[in-house]
């Protein structure tokens, strides 16, 4: 296969394109799951800090 | 190419660069904006940012060459680095980090451990471990950039090429660089999306095909014995009589180490009295020069010592490349991914779980298009080299002194076209300027917040901290330099994995222990990171041999030996195998079972760190 006798070779070779397609896949099936957008009180502190840490770097 | 271009497309890409930070960071204030403020984020620009910090000049310059003398086998890494660097660290890891992160306050790596466990000693051991070693892998990312340079530009020195890019980095952390602007990063990304594309269809294309440019590499070893077997008549009519086979090519090998050495001579008389001396070295050198397959098949010959059997085969298994390849880069670099300090803290600077989700589609697809175009590109320069209108020798045998990190640069300037030798410098640029912000990034906070101020010393000034963070970088940034020139040639992939292995078995753990299991205990995570960190140590210094060849440092400095474990035992080559593989089950083992000798963390600590998470996700549903 793709002109390569080793399976252990066309194999890798075959899986690292069907893995990105996997993620593709995953991605599109979970486009809009998980979206919790309200944050919460641990949310906004720890963003602000974030920033504080950002500047003064 | 002409130094000027080089000055050009660096001042054009830190211009574009600050550009675009400066456009990103007003349109996004602050992370409070982005978190908080309703507004959103392209999961291109998440995935792309993350994936950019990901993949560096050590994956693409440093592995790509590995690959040139490996083979095919390492696209194995590539298919760990989607599924677990990508597809596992982004579904099973990012999103309990970002939570747990969130509800804990922590804004470094070690002080998610420090709060999980509520440990400072945690947050400061493991600040003090990135602090001492993120140095190694962000050499070899200075490396990896130097190495292009050097082998693109006329008359630039490895040693100036460093320097310029040192420079570059500085001005680029001056420049604020290391706020890490999502846009810059994601420009970047985008900047070696292209380049690497590019690159693969100028590399299948020349070769003509997928199909045929594989077949070509597969052929190539028969081809070079062949074309040996043509000239080994006259070899023969060289060499002492009675010799078989293998002793014609040891001897043919012998004559050409003292022809070599003959070249080193710098005394006109001296030099001509050595070759009055040698005249069958001086003959096996005239043919040799004449010949470039007779190159290929003393380097095959090397590599085929070490367990090589061809770029489209894997390695001999049990031999020393197998136990390199399989061990260290496949599995230390492929599974230590998960325990990279500067990508976890990642996945606290997204709004949801669903930007997670999103970015996995692009993540994906690029770490396919980085590493899998590099390592493929890597072998595939094999076949380009051996063409007689090439030089007609192998990659290894090509670039001067056999020095891997040159394969990928040299492959680049002599097979692709001039134009495109400038774009790939800002596809290297990006790549490791994204890198090393995030690495530089993690010193610091590591020094600063995790060490001084959080960690072990616990000592709350805070406008100290921000000096000690801000020197931390500069020391960081100094140390980094160093190594880059005291590291032997070829380094690349190895230090990169030493520095993976030795995360993963120190911190890996106690991570998903942290994320995954409440009865993990402070005391179980303490005996882990310990354990692992001092049991990785002791094995890179004194039993494993980077690259399966290079001594291990202690080892020989202190015993005069190569590694406390040279020959096999239990069939097992300990000296050649990556730290990970024995350190990581050990320190995995230690903290279970110390934590189950232990009491378990308070039930009010654990409903806050795993609030929305898991079990209390169900409940509060």
């Amino acid at each position: 296969m793709f002109g390569i006798e080793d399976p252990w070779i066309w194999m890798a070779y075959l899986l690292i394109i069907l893995s990105a397609l996997a993620c593709v896949v995953y991605g599109v099936l979970n486009w809009n799951k998980d979206g919790d957008d309200t944050p919460t009180e641990a949310d906004i502190k720890w963003a602000k800090e974030e920033d504080k840490i950002g500047d003064e770097l | 190419m002409d130094i000027s271009v080089l000055a050009v497309v660096a001042i054009l890409y830190l211009g574009v660069i600050g550009y675009l930070g400066f456009r990103g960071y007003m349109a996004t204030r602050s992370t409070s904006d982005y978190l908080l403020a309703g507004r959103t984020i392209h999961p291109y620009v998440m995935a792309l940012s993350y994936g950019a910090a990901f993949i560096s000049t050590a994956a693409i310059v440093g592995f790509g060459g590995a690959a040139a003398v490996f083979g095919m086998g390492l696209l194995w890494l590539t298919f760990f680095n989607i599924t677990v660097g990508i597809l596992i660290a982004f579904v099973v890891f990012g999103k309990r980090t970002r939570k747990m992160g969130h509800h804990l306050q922590a804004h470094t790596f070690p002080e998610l451990l420090g709060r999980r466990f509520n440990s400072r000693f945690i947050q400061g051991f493991a600040g003090l471990i990135i602090v001492l070693f993120m140095p190694l892998y962000a050499s070899a990312v200075l490396i990896g950039a130097a190495r292009y340079v050097e082998a693109t530009f006329d008359g630039v020195s490895f040693e100036v090429a460093v320097t310029l890019f040192s420079l570059l980095i500085a001005g680029y952390v001056v420049a604020g660089g290391l706020k890490g602007v999502m846009y810059a990063d994601a420009l970047q990304g985008s900047l070696m999306f292209l380049g690497m594309f590019i690159l693969i269809l100028f590399t299948y294309g020349r070769l003509g095909g997928v199909h045929e440019a594989h077949r070509q590499l597969g052929r190539l070893p028969s081809d070079i014995e062949a074309g040996y077997q043509e000239l080994a008549p006259t070899i023969r009519a060289l060499a002492p009589e009675g010799l078989d086979d293998d002793g014609l090519l040891k001897w043919f090998s012998e004559q050409i180490t003292v022809y070599r050495s003959s070249n080193a001579l710098q005394d006109e008389a001296a030099k001509a009295d050595f070759i009055a001396k040698h005249p069958e070295a001086m003959a096996a050198g005239a043919l040799l020069a004449s010949h470039p397959v007779l190159r290929s098949k003393l380097a095959i010959n090397q590599l085929s010592r070490g367990g090589f059997q061809g770029w489209t085969r894997m390695p001999k298994w049990g031999s020393n490349f197998f136990y390199v390849l399989v061990t260290s880069m496949v599995l230390g670099v492929g599974i230590g991914v998960l325990a990279q300090p500067q990508l976890a803290v990642r996945f606290m600077t997204v709004k949801s779980s669903r930007e997670l989700n999103r970015a996995v589609l692009v993540g994906g697809v690029f770490i396919l298009s980085m590493t899998g175009v590099a390592f493929i590109v890597g072998n595939l320069s094999n076949v380009w080299f051996a063409k007689p209108e090439n030089g007609g020798a192998i990659s290894i045998a090509s670039v001067p002194g056999g020095n891997i990190d040159l394969i990928i640069p040299s492959f680049i300037n002599s097979a692709l076209p001039s134009w495109f030798g400038a774009l790939f410098m800002l596809t290297l640029l990006s790549a490791a300027m994204s890198t090393l912000s995030s690495q530089f990034h993690a010193i610091g906070t590591s020094i600063g917040r995790d060490v001084f101020e959080r960690g072990i010393l616990g000592l709350h000034q805070h406008q100290s901290t921000v000096l000690i963070t801000r020197i931390g970088v500069i020391l960081g940034l100094l140390v980094t330099v160093s190594l880059s020139f005291l590291l032997p040639a070829g380094i690349i992939a190895a230090a990169t994995a030493i520095f993976f292995g030795l995360c993963a078995a120190s911190f890996l753990p106690s991570f998903v222990g942290g994320l995954f299991w409440r009865r993990m205990t402070r005391a179980g995570a303490i005996a882990s990171l310990c354990a692992g960190f001092g049991m990785s140590f002791f094995w890179v210094m004194f039993v494993q041999m980077p690259k399966g060849q290079i001594p291990a440092i202690l080892a020989n400095a202190l015993l005069g030996r190569p590694s406390l474990l040279s020959g096999p035992v239990l069939g097992i080559h300990w000296n050649w195998t990556e730290a990970l593989v024995v350190c990581l089950p050990l320190s995995a083992i230690t903290g279970i079972v110390v934590s189950l000798l232990t009491q378990p963390e308070s039930e009010r600590h654990l409903a806050l760190c795993f609030d929305g998470i898991g079990a209390d996700k169900d409940q509060s549903a």
